[in-house]
């Protein structure tokens, strides 16, 4: 019996048409949008002026304190603007917009580097360089990769764990990327390890990859201390608190985090850049993205430079065809919809889906009928739908008593609600009142 | 590009294809086995009594909500048509057709409309009427055809007590339960559902096939069913063991008196029934005590109905102290 995190989670359909489908590079733009808020926590500060004159992986913008990051040029070229741009929020965010060069060939040139074992670095200059060169958590959540690394003097920590679960149905950016760069990935994990003082590492991977689980087990058999663990396919296993449940039976405490029972958890997306980062001397400026939907032509993987425009990728697999109702950066359990194509891409976006007519408009909201699916399904043991009628009603207080803030957001509630209740929406909305309350009180 | 406006809307952005007309109708289908025997067994007048509650829910609610409340109107989400169905499968087939529509009103009037419709309804609508009737037509609602002599005909004319009845009956004269067994069906013809009583409560067999039915389909879990069912039969069986002569053994307390259609389809009712699993088992165990008392202490041989209203009347407060245990309240593992 694969093992799995035993509280809630759904079966979505998994939909994951791209995942045999090789990372392409997509063309370079013409022009980049960088937001300078790609990160959760503090925006970095702009330390560029139009009309300058930038290179690839030339800071840009600097981290803005210890829960910040800085943010690197992804080509060579001149920024032409310092402007507000529509970002995935749907609010208009700082960018700094750069027109990529033509004629620098550092823009195109296609260095293949070869596989680099040794890490030569210490493990302070390690975390330093990380923190340096961009590195945010790429699996969804952003968060500056450095401040996880951090540990605080007498911490225990006795395992680290790498997140290739991706349990959003469609993407399969991920799985790609362990495919195609396992070892560089493995390396990555022994640059963490050995900058953590770390020995036990398990990587952790959903049985609907068998092909990644195949080539990671055969990559560690001789490898001490790190683990590759095939988990059963079940969202939201790629939730932190999920994940570890999971794979080490240990449950994080409310409002704690991993390190709370002795774990730091990384992306398997985050590990490549830090091994890039560590042993090839490259921020981050690029990420995989999974161009997806049913209706698409050439839906694939693809390396795409931070800031493109969402329309370049959207041309570069044939168009938007005919009757697309919805855009999603990210997948579709927790990824958001976007109106406007001109959004870029930030070291978030592991997706784009386009979905049709049949899929993009929800059912009319009817009575709940009690039936208790949302708090059978909800990893977190929470009840949605009484936080949902508490939020309804104003009743911050109570949601809070309830719990509301430990919600993950992972949507599971209203994907089964049979009486297409929007729960979600309303506990984030509750979620954000109950924040701004306890702010208001601090 | 596509004429129509791109949508903006938070995550999720996909839907399970479960609906609450279609577990309605998952509901439905698996009463349906248990429909048929009925009609075998009491002929006609079953289709009839069904037809007519089924026929006045659905009228009552659209005359109700469209006249009456001015809302908008709900009768094509299949709860009314159920309504419809479990009080007929609660009431004697000869039952005079004014009385069925008079359920149908209580049902739907009463017990779940004048409390806010589909998911406010604090007791079971389809058991609300039913009461309702049997406290106000006491006779009428417990001569119930007896199946044989009515095999495949229209008239009702033969009538007699259930199994229960006739326990209650026999013990209050003084006889003991080895004089009372000559006179109620067999465990098989109760298992077919081959005996008097209500239109749908007979056909164990049936009914448990549905049950399943709605097991596998994720309609309903078997905490309820199996936890009450459980609960009588260890109660009964305790008695029974202790006094063999004056209390009927377990299988017939399961087999008869509407305690599996109870169990499996009433008590599982997903908005009279508590939310959590926990609180299930609580809500079961209440039902199947109040119902085994009612049986063997109180003046109705039958008591799986009044036992779920009043546990129905539980089920706010059950769902307030039976909570999900949230992730993360305690620590499970310490670090090694």
């Amino acid at each position: 019996m694969l093992k799995t995190f035993p509280k809630g989670g759904i079966h979505p359909p998994e939909n994951k048409l791209t995942s045999t489908k090789g990372i392409k590079k997509m063309p370079v733009p013409k022009m980049v949008y960088v937001p300078i808020s790609q990160h959760i926590g503090i925006p970095a500060e702009i330390i560029v002026n139009v009309k300058d004159n930038v290179e690839i992986g030339q800071v840009i913008a600097k981290s803005g304190g210890f829960v910040s990051s800085n943010v690197h040029s992804p080509v060579a070229g001149v920024v032409t603007k310092l402007d507000k741009v529509i970002d995935t929020s749907g609010y208009k965010k700082q960018c700094i917009v750069i027109r990529t060069d033509a004629k620098n060939e550092s823009n195109f040139e296609d260095i293949s580097y070869s596989l680099k074992k040794d890490i030569t670095m210490a493990p302070k200059d390690i975390l330093q360089r990380i923190n340096d060169y961009g590195i945010v958590g790429l699996g969804g959540a952003t968060f500056p990769s450095h401040v996880k690394l951090s540990l605080k003097e007498g911490t225990v920590l006795d395992h680290l764990i790498i997140n290739g679960v991706e349990c959003e149905p469609y993407l399969t950016a991920d799985h790609r990327l362990m495919i195609e760069k396992a070892e560089e990935i493995l390396v990555g994990i022994k640059i963490l390890m050995f900058a953590l003082h770390v020995d036990k590492a398990i990587i952790g991977i959903e049985n609907n990859k068998k092909d990644a689980i195949d080539i990671f087990k055969k990559l560690t058999k001789n490898e001490n201390g790190i683990k590759v663990a095939a988990l059963q396919v079940k969202y939201p296993q790629g939730g932190e608190k999920q994940l570890v449940r999971a794979l080490l039976n240990r449950e994080v405490p409310k409002n704690g985090l991993p390190l709370d029972v002795g774990v730091i958890v990384h992306n398997v997306g985050t590990i490549y850049a830090i091994y890039q980062a560590i042993q090839h001397n490259k921020p981050l400026t690029e990420r995989v993205v999974t161009v997806t939907g049913k209706q698409l032509k050439n839906a694939s993987n693809y390396w795409v430079k931070i800031g493109t425009p969402i329309s370049d990728l959207i041309n570069e697999v044939g168009g938007l065809p005919e009757g697309t109702r919805k855009i999603v950066n990210g997948g579709p359990m927790m990824g958001k919809a976007i109106k406007n194509l001109d959004v870029p891409v930030t070291k978030g976006t592991s997706g784009i889906l386009v979905i049709s007519e049949d899929e993009a408009s929800r059912g009319e909201p009817k009575n709940c009928i009690r039936c208790g699916e949302c708090i059978y399904v909800c990893p977190m043991g929470l009840e949605p739908h009484l936080l949902m009628n508490l939020s309804e009603k104003g009743m911050y207080e109570k949601a809070s008593s309830e719990d509301i803030m430990t919600c993950i957001e992972c949507g599971s509630c209203s994907y089964v609600c049979p009486s297409n209740r929007p729960l979600l929406d309303y506990i984030r909305f509750g979620k954000n009142i109950v924040k701004k309350l306890n702010s208001a009180k601090n | 590009m596509s004429t129509q406006p791109i949508i903006v809307s938070g995550s999720p952005h996909v839907h399970s294809d479960r609906t609450s007309k279609k577990l309605m109708y998952d509901v439905i289908i698996a009463l349906l086995p248990a429909f048929l025997v009925s009609i075998y067994v009491f002929g006609i007048s079953a289709l009839i009594v069904t037809s007519v509650a089924i026929t006045s829910c659905i009228l009552f609610e659209y005359v109700i909500q469209k006249y009456l409340l001015k809302t908008s109107v709900t009768i094509t989400d299949g709860s009314a048509l159920l309504t419809g169905i479990l009080l007929a499968f609660n009431l004697p087939s000869n039952l005079p057709i004014w009385m069925v529509i008079v359920g149908g009103l209580v049902a739907i009037g009463i017990a779940k409309l004048s409390f806010g419709g589909l998911g406010f309804n604090i007791f079971n609508p389809a058991l609300v009427g039913r009461v309702f009737l049997l406290v106000s037509f006491p006779v009428q609602m417990t001569m119930w055809p007896t199946a044989i002599e009515n095999n495949t005909t229209v008239i009702d004319a033969v009538t007699g007590a259930t199994s229960l009845g006739v326990i209650k009956e026999g013990l209050q004269y003084g006889e003991t339960m080895t004089e009372i067994s000559s006179r109620i069906p067999s465990t098989i013809s109760m298992l077919l559902g081959f005996t008097g009583g209500s239109l749908g409560e007979m056909p164990a067999l049936a009914l448990l096939l549905g049950g399943l039915y709605l097991i596998i389909r994720k309609v309903i879990s078997w905490h309820i069913p199996v936890v009450m069912l459980t609960t009588m039969a260890v109660m009964t069986g305790i008695f029974w063991f202790l006094d063999p002569q004056h209390y009927a053994n377990p299988i017939i307390h399961i087999l008869s008196g509407g305690a599996i259609l109870g169990a499996f389809y009433m008590a599982t009712d997903l908005v009279t029934s508590p939310m959590t699993k926990k609180g299930m088992v609580i809500f079961a165990i209440g039902i199947g005590v109040i119902t085994v008392v009612i049986r063997l202490f109180g003046a109705y041989p039958e008591g799986v109905s009044f036992a779920i209203l009043i546990m129905n009347a539980f089920v706010p407060l059950i769902n307030k102290y039976f909570k999900p245990r949230r992730f993360g309240s305690k620590i499970k593992a310490k670090i090694v």
